[in-house]
């Protein structure tokens, strides 16, 4: 797997230029900055630890590929419409070139949805990039959830959405705040229906998605230390015209206020998924 | 008129806002009930029961304020989880009574501030989309001004949607859209173009049901017009039975924007 697909492919130090004035060859992909403790990590071992920092357990953001890989059991993921793709349906100017900006990082849509099995257990998984045009809900991102949700329906399985959004698309316009609605009737079956939906909360979960089915869930996880917001920061910074303090809408004010249900760390985040899909009686043979 | 000379006429000060068309359509039928019987009474939100010629609704509109201090005091139409509870809460009291509901919806959006965030602004709007879905009673939103996201949709779920002709519905203001997009509020004109936000683009594109001429003050036959076309539309969606009503509500939504 080409892991820094989405990385800008070349610095100075590994241009030829740099070559001829000897120093020695790093790539800067090697090594990354954790934000938080500000130590240099490996990247093979930040990676290995599933983008977590190994020193102060900052949770790096994580495209939508490795986190299916970290979360289905190897081999068993079969992906659901991978072919529905956003056009530029309103004609928006410059969208196009926003699109195929975001595919270069290797994801075709903000969201990727299937069935996989978890320790054994079938379930249908959706899980939304942070590297694809910031995770946002347009229509495909919508249709592609809601056709999940009406697949678990049908199928009365459980269904685990990792969500990760800036918010509504808005170079979709309306169409893409339709998708609000939209996807919140789908849970809705689901759930009348007595089926599981566990939301895992990612950085970051804001806007349109948080103000649907990012909140819907029966059970509403988070890791550590992300984004979760209707209103961003900086909008209410704007309004209100006020510093906010510092922990203000992270996993853990939110689970202090009282809307979520635990905050979980990306080692702990499978193992405890598991634990809730058997505690609902949901039961499969593993490999 | 541009798409941006809409929003400026949907921002209009001067335009009736939600008690404006209460008064109109119920006179002093209405009776205002309040609270969301969580945390407070949301003023951004105005609420209660009317006689529809003779049949009993439930009425909940976002109000503005008519003048300096109303705004102040409905905090410009722009509501808290609060008001977005007491909305659900008189909305399952609707169905309780098998009661149709009218929504009239003018706010620029959900208030973006610290208590807002702390009471669950995103869950109370996300309730609302999930449970309007499967609400047992006809619901029917009239847009009279600004349709602000997602603080307009929590309004919103509805069997039909209809606008007033100088309204707009928005995934954001133009001016964020221009800020976010292009760095440069200034150019919110092209962003409203491109938005697509007129009722005419809304009608175009299959989300809403029907434009309505605007009414004006003391135009009362206007207003007996509009209450005929609600009530036909209640009477229509009455007849049904359960299973069809949310079906149909549910193919409303679930149709929009399915990509080709």
């Amino acid at each position: 797997m080409d892991l820094f697909a989405f990385r800008k492919p070349k610095n100075e130090l590994e241009s030829d230029e740099g070559e001829s004035k000897n120093v020695p060859f790093v790539p800067e992909e090697m090594w990354i900055k954790c934000p938080k403790c500000n130590t240099m990590l490996l990247t093979t071992d930040m990676e290995e630890n599933l983008h977590v920092c190994t020193k102060c357990n900052h949770h790096f953001r994580m495209n939508g590929r490795d986190r299916v890989e970290m979360l289905a059991d190897k081999d068993t993921f079969i992906e659901f419409d991978a072919d529905l793709v956003s056009h530029n349906i309103l004609d928006f100017p410059g969208y196009d070139q926003k699109l195929e900006k975001a595919r270069k990082t290797g994801a075709k849509e903000s969201v990727i949805c299937g069935e996989c099995k978890m320790n054994g257990i079938d379930t249908v998984l959706c899980v939304m990039d942070p590297t694809f045009m910031m995770g946002s809900m347009g229509v495909v991102t919508g249709e592609k959830i809601t056709r999940a949700f009406e697949y678990a329906t049908e199928n009365s399985m459980p269904i685990v959405v990792c969500t990760a959004a800036g918010g509504a698309r808005m170079q979709e316009g309306i169409l893409s705040l339709m998708q609000m609605a939209k996807t919140s009737g789908a849970v809705k079956r689901h759930s009348d229906a007595g089926n599981l939906y566990i939301t895992v909360l990612t950085d970051p979960t804001t806007g349109g998605v948080t103000a649907s089915f990012a909140m819907d869930g029966d059970i509403i996880l988070a890791e550590p230390d992300c984004l979760v917001a209707f209103a961003g920061p900086r909008v209410i910074e704007q309004t209100i015209r006020q510093k906010l303090p510092k922990d203000f809408q992270t996993a853990e004010f939110v689970l202090q206020k009282g809307f979520i249900d635990s905050v979980v760390s990306r080692n702990n985040l499978k193992s405890t998924l598991v634990k809730l899909l058997k505690l609902h009686g949901y039961s499969g043979e593993e490999a | 008129m541009t798409a941006y000379e809409k929003v400026m006429a949907a921002r209009d000060a001067n335009k009736l806002t939600s008690v404006d068309y209460i008064s109109h359509m119920f006179g002093d039928s209405f009776i205002e009930l309040h609270g969301d019987r969580r945390y407070a009474d949301d003023k951004a939100v105005v609420a209660g029961l009317a006689m529809l010629f003779d049949t009993p609704v439930t009425v909940i509109g976002i109000e503005k304020g008519r003048n300096t201090k109303e705004r102040v005091e409905r905090n410009f139409g722009q509501a808290h989880p609060e008001g977005y509870r007491k909305a659900l809460r008189l909305m399952k009291q609707a169905e309780k009574f098998r009661r149709p509901v009218l929504c009239l919806v003018d706010t620029s959006g959900a208030y973006p501030g610290i208590g807002a965030e702390e009471r669950g602004q995103g869950q109370a709007i996300a309730e609302n989309l999930m449970e309007m879905m499967t609400l047992k009673t006809p619901v029917l939103t009239v847009l009279i001004g600004e349709g602000g996201s997602g603080g307009a949709l929590a309004l919103a779920v509805s069997d039909e949607v209809w606008m007033l002709e100088n309204s707009v519905y928005s995934v954001i203001s133009p001016e964020g859209c221009a800020s976010i997009l292009w760095k440069d509020s200034s150019k919110a004109a092209e962003a409203a173009e491109a938005l697509k936000l007129t009722a005419q683009d809304l009608f175009d594109l299959g989300v809403i049901e029907r434009i309505i001429r605007q009414p004006k003050a003391g135009d009362q036959a206007m207003f007996e017009s509009l209450k005929m076309l609600i009530k036909r539309t209640f009477e229509k969606n009455l007849a049904l039975d359960d299973e069809e009503l949310l079906n149909a509500r549910y193919e409303r939504f679930r149709k929009i924007g399915i990509p080709d």
